[in-house]
């Protein structure tokens, strides 16, 4: 297990350091510079500022230096808002991460039970309403469902805000927003899974020994069956915790999403690089956390693995 | 009373492209402690039938269109699925062709053997695991106490094909089916799991139903042996009077397709042509375009031909054309 856990670790570090090159040439790319506003500002001043941020440096000098900062932790400091970038993050993240672990909620008792029902009942009306369900909830966008949401729930239903995040049933809409397109893939990843095992011969072996249908499915089929969607919630979770901008911008969430947007627009590459960067952070870990449940789940990947490894 | 009597077992596939008639109209009887062959090509309806018995082919597309299977007194094929599983696994075991996916990958040996007994004895876990420690010795697997917490893909195909008759076999079964045991086993491997099977069988008494299309490995282990072709019996005799005195131009094809028994240097004897589309009506006897005897244009053309007795306890398909010699072949 251990050395599976440090491969994986390293590809995940290759992946990190991937991703800060494109996205810090990429951000080099865009015309403009932190300090583009409407207001007229001598040169001199924007002189001041480069040099203060060191932009006035030469591109690959400046990418050598922000890439040390960010190995050792350092984000910078965001010229547009003149604050601290993982400051910034910790102050938003915060509202993300309890809506994306609500959307996980919705996701996971939605879509995982849907799909098993679905595989059982395969070709029932049951099953083609939640395929029917779950195609819908692929193709409609969160800027759909969530006005939807808003106009027809929480108009006419006192106890909930079209929009806020003060109390604690406040998250109850923009969760269910942001898990409900999860939640349909998640039904179908289940099924299709599910599917797959229960075709298999020692299922029709555990059916020989006169094991009960209800056990067949619960002991004998849902390990297998479960992989492909444990798979699937690794950057799927760090997705939903990493902040809609779509979502939280709807439902006046202060989270995270935000700031991926805005940075962008404001040309702070700083800032942008730190979210993307976070971002990048959650999904390495996160895949990490499924590859180690779906070993726990597959005793086969868990031998095959080490063993490669060794 | 036999133990089990099949009588006239239907079966057919609801498909897109038609019904296939798989096992079409089968009967049979399983006495106490015998062996009871079925052999056939692949395809031939042999697996279905014993499948159906048990509930196992899938439905749809699968249906059982009559027939009666009396196991004990009850009518196998009027049992709901919850009823099946008091015969299932407890009355009647099963073990399947490839022990490489019959057994569960996501399961301990130990979880998967306890199982039967938990279920249909109501054993405790720890009583049940002694059970199956004393089960996978029998079956010859070395160092039962430590090998039964291993994975199955930690065990070789025949040490798999051990624990899965060891399985079958763990409630004392009055019948086991047998699905091609041997096939997918080496060579080497086939030898040890027929004679553990029969040594099993003759330590606890248990009635066999073999299912298989190798005629060698027919010719050892069953006492009785009907051929299936085109999902229905040609022929039906004990094993001895079947390899002495084949009818059926299909039971004499199969003989003389056996490798072992054929001259060496020569090209290997095969019979020619596929088995027929059993998604169309087939008006006549069925084998009659494969069929290589001097009197093949005598083939019945237009009903089934009947299964009669044509000497005590030898049964076959009485198509005239069937029954004369064999083309260019002096020994028949």
């Amino acid at each position: 297990m251990l050395p599976f856990l440090t491969k994986r670790l390293f590809q995940g570090l290759i992946v990190l350091f991937a991703l800060f090159t494109i996205t810090f040439f990429l951000a080099k790319a865009m015309p403009g510079e932190p300090f583009t506003t409407e207001k007229n500002v001598s040169e001199s001043i924007k002189e001041n500022m480069r040099k203060k941020f060191g932009l006035d440096q030469p591109v690959l000098k400046q990418y050598g230096r922000r890439l040390a900062n960010f190995a050792t932790g350092d984000f910078g400091i965001s010229p547009r808002k003149n604050r601290p970038v993982l400051e910034i993050i910790a102050q938003s993240f915060p509202a993300s991460l309890v809506l994306g672990l609500g959307g996980l909620v919705v996701a996971v008792g939605i879509g995982i039970p849907m799909g098993i029902v679905s595989a059982i009942r395969r070709n029932g009306w049951i099953d083609h309403g939640a395929m029917a369900f779950a195609m819908i909830g692929i193709c409609v966008p969160a800027f759909v469902i969530g006005p939807l949401l808003q106009s027809g729930v929480a108009m006419r239903l006192d106890f909930l805000k079209v929009a806020g995040w003060d109390q604690p049933i406040d998250i109850l809409l923009p969760a269910i927003t942001l898990g409900l397109g999860t939640a349909a893939y998640l039904a179908r990843l289940t099924r299709s899974g599910m599917l797959e095992i229960l075709s298999q011969d020692f299922i029709r072996t555990a059916r020989a020994k006169g094991v009960p249908t209800g056990q067949i499915i619960v002991r004998h089929a849902l390990r297998g069956g479960l992989l492909p969607s444990v798979a699937f919630l690794g950057p799927a979770f760090a997705y939903l915790i990493s902040g809609s901008f779509v979502v939280e911008t709807l439902f006046q969430v202060p989270g995270m999403g935000q700031h991926f947007v805005n940075a962008a627009i404001d040309r702070d590459e700083f800032l942008l690089l730190g979210v993307v960067m976070f971002y990048g952070f959650l999904i390495v870990v996160m895949n990490l956390a499924a590859d180690v449940v779906q070993a726990l789940l597959n005793p086969r990947v868990r031998l095959s693995e080490t063993a490669a490894a060794d | 009373m036999p133990l089990l009597s099949v009588e006239d077992l239907r079966v057919s596939f609801h498909t897109r492209n038609g019904i296939v008639r798989a096992v079409d109209g089968v009967s049979f009887t399983v006495e106490r402690g015998q062996t009871v062959g079925i052999v056939g090509e692949s395809g031939s309806g042999k697996s279905v039938t014993c499948y159906s018995l048990l509930g196992l082919i899938p439905k749809p597309p699968g249906r059982i269109e009559g027939g009666r299977a009396i196991f004990d007194g009850t009518d196998l094929l009027q049992l709901s699925d919850p009823q099946l599983n008091t015969v299932r696994g407890r009355r009647i075991g099963m073990i399947f062709q490839d022990p490489m996916t019959s057994l569960n990958p996501y399961l301990r040996i130990s979880a998967q053997l306890v199982e039967p007994l938990i279920l249909h004895e109501g054993l405790s876990r720890a009583a049940a695991l002694d059970r199956a420690i004393a089960e996978m010795a029998a079956v010859g697997i070395p160092r039962p106490a430590d090998r039964i917490h291993a994975y199955p893909h930690e065990f070789s195909g025949g040490m798999r094909q051990r624990v899965m008759i060891a399985m079958a076999l763990i409630t004392r079964p009055e019948i086991l089916i047998a699905d091609e045991p041997t096939t997918a086993l080496d060579v080497t491997i086939q030898r040890q799991v027929l004679d553990l099977i029969k040594a099993r069988q003759a330590e606890l008494g248990t009635a066999v139903i073999f299912i298989t299309h190798d005629l060698a490995v027919v010719s050892e282990v069953c006492d009785q042996v009907n051929v299936m072709y085109a999902g229905r019996f040609v022929e039906r005799a004990p094993v001895n009077e079947l390899f002495t005195s084949p009818l059926h131009a299909y039971t004499r094809a199969l003989q003389a397709s056996i490798p072992a028994l054929q001259t060496k240097g020569e090209d290997l004897y095969t019979i020619s042509g596929r088995p027929p589309d059993l998604s169309r009506p087939i008006p006549g006897c069925a084998f009659a375009p494969r069929c290589e005897t001097e009197t093949r244009d005598q083939c019945l053309t237009d009903r089934r031909p009947e299964l009669v007795e044509k000497s005590p306890n030898h049964w076959v398909q009485d198509c005239p054309g069937c029954l004369g010699p064999l083309r260019g072949n002096p020994q028949s």
